[in-house]
């Protein structure tokens, strides 16, 4: 078994690009399988390294190519190989492609200090939902201003992040990015509800510039919508997606600061 | 400095403390007065460049090597004093001299330590008057118990050295004491230095003006005590994997077999407590993160979803290495135990398991995606790829991968021995339940954290860590009996390594300082424009944040710098060494 080290090594490799190009679907895009690919070919090489028996096994094959023990086809497949596989990452790196260009974004932009709603100035460390404080005193009364908040979400947002809060509204594939699926774990669970309220009161122009490129074509709803109006909208999204804002009371701690 | 064994007498341990707290007055005192001077001969300003290059590159670089320095001189003697109790209690000499060639590693450290702390304070001073008046003004009680520390510490830490051979036998307590008097000292140092970086951080204890209202309150700020943690621990593993580099170099020169053995030995040391107190570092660093993130969710953001996001990724890489580099260090070591061939088997489910757990840690949030690829994922996120982005999967990943190391341990631990206590198959029973049942409950949570809401989630992780804790907790209270009187197979045969054992020892030392390089940055860039954040802006012309790029670059001149030093002190301290100087 172990003078087969090498070969089981190289069809192990294969066999993981191979299910990953071919087994994920939607396909993953390049710079995720590269990321893998590489962490595949350490993890192989550093198991065959890690035992001396193992790892001369593994060099055996290499050594009697190199030195020219083995058989002339093996020599001619390997010297022919590897220019061939490196003109062909060549290839590959600088062809011409009509695709867009990369484009590196982060996840969720850093929300500012403060900003200005409704022609205010609003810190944004101390904001937080005036009609949460309803959830321990009035459930029914939550309820309510959360039924509230959906026919305004109807109203307004649901066009673009879609009747199941997934994103996938009607213009949903007219935008590049598209809009957020607020059913992801990482979208607004993992958000404190005063930057959900930035983002929807500033919109896509209030977005900052540290995080660029940053498309969004969100509106500035503090334009169109009340403060309340807004904080409604958003108490639905929470309670529609089935997720609850992201707070620091449950856990105690500092204080806010 | 020279070695204690040169005259073991009190004469010469006084003596040689007396010079070193006579080279430290004198390094304070010439910082005190070129500070001074040139305060007062430079025009007035608020920001000065120094001779052309950026103020905020020149204080970086200066800080991140005196950091490196202090890490190093603080950590070693942690775990040198251990290493020489337990050479006092098992009365196993071998034990006394490794702490004591731990110790050889400081004297020259200290020195650049002072000196890079010295150059630190002018350009400080010097660059950055207005902001540095206004610290000192704040923290003017802190600065004089620094310097009482500083003098505490040179005193202890030289008499610890230069009264090895002198407090050895019955005496040996008294050194030992001073063992432990020059890690209070150092750690109390570590913590008031922590005061004025987590205050530009989070402060506290100032009312709008700026003034103190509480210097308490200042002090105890809310990332204050989680860095104290996450630092005091991280000096630890940052000192173990530099002395283990030690033992690698002096193990790739030794001339003789015995020279091999030894340093051989040394690097498993090091390696081993460099992991040792790297495994509760994440869990460090993750309550840091928590404070940070409450503290403002701003700079939360920007540290983890944000700007910052992508150097994330790279610290992933790294620790994913330092976990696989040292799983090959164990695998390869052992090969030199009679009788670890037993557990080679299990090499092949251990790679698996941190290979894909390396790959869910490493998977980005954010990916990188064309415009066709954007397309055909439905959007920017990838819906199975996705599942792996976020913390639910990576703390899973990383306890997972703590869990595997561990066992490494362990089987290398038992390599030449077999249990001879009537209850072993049920102690081995025991042991792998505690690990199965650890994993269990650490991929439970992993999966249930999913449909949960994230003020849940964050918990989890507390649970993980219990588990993963509990489960190393049991396996070694079990180990420990069990073991006992053990039969053993052969003896280890220390110095029968591949030489390319040792480079993994580099390769653990030189992540380890790229990564604290890599953290220090996130940490003080996520202030971004801010020198204290939201009270004092940066006003420079330096008030952006620089592209990674660029970034990183600093990062890796520092790493080179730091280990062009390193080996002054690995040369110096090689010199030192009586053995050496015997041949």
């Amino acid at each position: 078994m172990q003078r087969w080290t090498l070969h089981i090594a190289v069809a192990l490799w294969l066999s993981v690009l191979f299910g990953l190009k071919l087994g994920v679907r939607p396909p993953m895009p390049a710079s995720v399988l590269m990321i893998y690919m590489t962490l595949t070919t350490i993890g192989i090489l550093v198991f065959v390294a890690a035992n001396e028996e193992r790892f001369q096994a593994f060099l055996a094959p290499l050594k009697a190519v190199f030195a020219g023990r083995a058989p002339k086809a093996a020599q001619i497949a390997v010297l022919a190989g590897i220019p061939l596989l490196a003109g062909w990452g060549a290839w590959l790196r600088t062809a011409p492609s009509l695709d867009a260009p990369f484009e590196p974004r982060v996840v969720h932009p850093e929300p500012p200090t403060s900003f200005s709603s409704h022609g205010k100035r609003i810190d944004a460390a101390t904001l937080k939902n005036p009609l949460r404080a309803a959830q321990e005193k009035n459930p029914a009364e939550l309820e309510k201003l959360t039924q509230q908040g959906k026919t305004i979400y109807y109203q307004n947002c649901f066009f673009c992040h879609g009747d199941a809060l997934a994103g996938d509204g009607h213009f949903a594939n007219a935008f590049s990015p598209i809009p957020a699926n607020f059913r992801d774990v990482g979208t607004i669970s993992m958000l404190q509800e005063s930057f959900v309220y930035w983002r929807v009161a500033t919109g896509g122009p209030g977005l900052p510039k540290g995080a660029t490129p940053w498309l969004s074509a969100m509106p500035v709803w503090q334009n169109f919508l009340s403060e309340d109006e807004i904080w409604k909208a958003i108490l639905y999204i929470y309670a529609g997606s089935g997720s609850t804002p992201r707070t620091w009371d449950e856990e105690g701690g500092h204080e806010k600061h | 400095m020279a070695s204690p064994t040169d005259a073991p007498s009190a004469f010469a341990a006084l003596k040689g403390t007396y010079k070193g707290v006579l080279k430290i007055s004198l390094m304070l005192a010439a910082t005190y007065l070129v500070a001074q001077s040139l305060s007062s001969w430079l025009p007035a300003a608020d920001y000065r460049q120094f001779f052309g290059l950026s103020n905020r590159t020149t204080v970086w670089i200066v800080a991140e090597l005196h950091l490196m320095f202090a890490a190093f001189v603080l950590g070693v003697p942690i775990f040198a004093v251990i290493t020489e109790l337990v050479g006092a209690v098992t009365k196993e000499k071998r034990y006394d001299d490794l702490a004591k060639e731990f110790t050889r590693l400081l004297a020259m450290a200290y020195t650049l330590t002072a000196v890079l702390g010295c150059v630190l304070l002018v350009l400080f001073v010097v660059l950055y008057p207005k902001l540095t008046g206004y610290l000192s003004g704040l923290f003017k009680p802190t600065w004089l118990v620094y310097l009482v520390l500083i003098f505490g510490e040179v005193i202890i830490a030289y008499l610890y050295w230069y009264s090895w051979d002198l407090l050895q036998g019955p005496r040996k307590k008294w050194h030992l004491l001073l063992g432990l008097l020059v890690n209070l000292w150092g750690t109390a140092l570590l913590f008031v230095a922590d005061i004025w970086v987590t205050f530009m951080m989070s402060p506290a204890g100032i009312d709008d003006a700026g003034k103190l209202t509480s210097l308490w309150a200042a002090i105890n700020n809310p990332t204050w005590m989680p860095i104290n943690i996450h630092r005091l621990l991280a000096n630890v593993a940052f000192g173990g994997s530099i002395a283990a580099a030690y033992g690698a170099v002096r193990f790739l020169n030794a001339k003789t077999d015995e020279e091999r053995a030894r340093f051989d030995w040394m690097g498993y040391i090091g390696s081993f407590i460099a992991i040792a107190a790297f495994i509760p570092l994440p869990f460090a660093g993750y309550w840091l993160g928590r404070e940070i993130y409450q503290f403002s969710q701003q700079m939360g953001v920007s540290m983890m979803g944000g700007s910052f996001a992508w150097l994330w990724i790279l610290q992933a890489m790294l620790i994913g290495s330092l976990f696989l580099a040292s799983n090959f260090y164990l695998w390869l070591g052992m090969g030199r135990i009679p009788g670890a061939e037993r557990y080679v088997k299990f090499q092949i489910p251990m790679m698996i398991l941190l290979t894909i757990g390396f790959i869910v840690w490493a998977t980005p949030r954010s990916i990188i995606a064309s415009g066709a690829e954007m397309s055909a994922m439905g959007g920017s996120h990838h819906p199975f790829l996705g599942l792996f982005g976020v913390m639910a999967a990576k703390n899973t990943a990383v306890n997972l991968m703590i869990l595997t190391t561990f066992f490494s341990f362990m089987l290398y631990r038992r390599g030449n021995r077999v249990a001879t206590v009537s209850w072993a198959a049920a102690g081995k029973i025991a042991q792998a339940l505690a690990i199965a049942a650890a994993a269990g409950v650490v991929l439970g949570y992993g999966i249930y954290s999913y449909y949960v809401p994230s003020n849940i989630r964050i918990g989890f992780s507390v649970y993980q860590v219990s588990a993963v804790l509990a489960a190393m907790a049991v396996f070694v209270a079990i180990d420990i009996p069990l073991l006992k009187g053990a039969k053993e197979i052969g003896a280890i045969r220390w110095g029968q390594i591949p030489a390319r054992a040792q480079y993994a020892l580099f390769f653990l030392a030189i992540s380890f300082t790229w990564l604290m390089g890599l953290m220090g940055y996130i940490r003080s860039g996520i202030r971004q424009y801010w020198h204290i954040y939201g009270r004092v802006a940066d006003e420079s012309v330096n008030a952006y944040t620089m592209t990674h790029g660029h970034a990183t670059i600093i990062v890796s001149i520092i790493t080179v710098i730091f280990f062009l030093l390193v080996s002054v002190v690995f040369w110096m301290a090689s010199r030192n060494d009586p053995r050496e100087a015997a041949k």
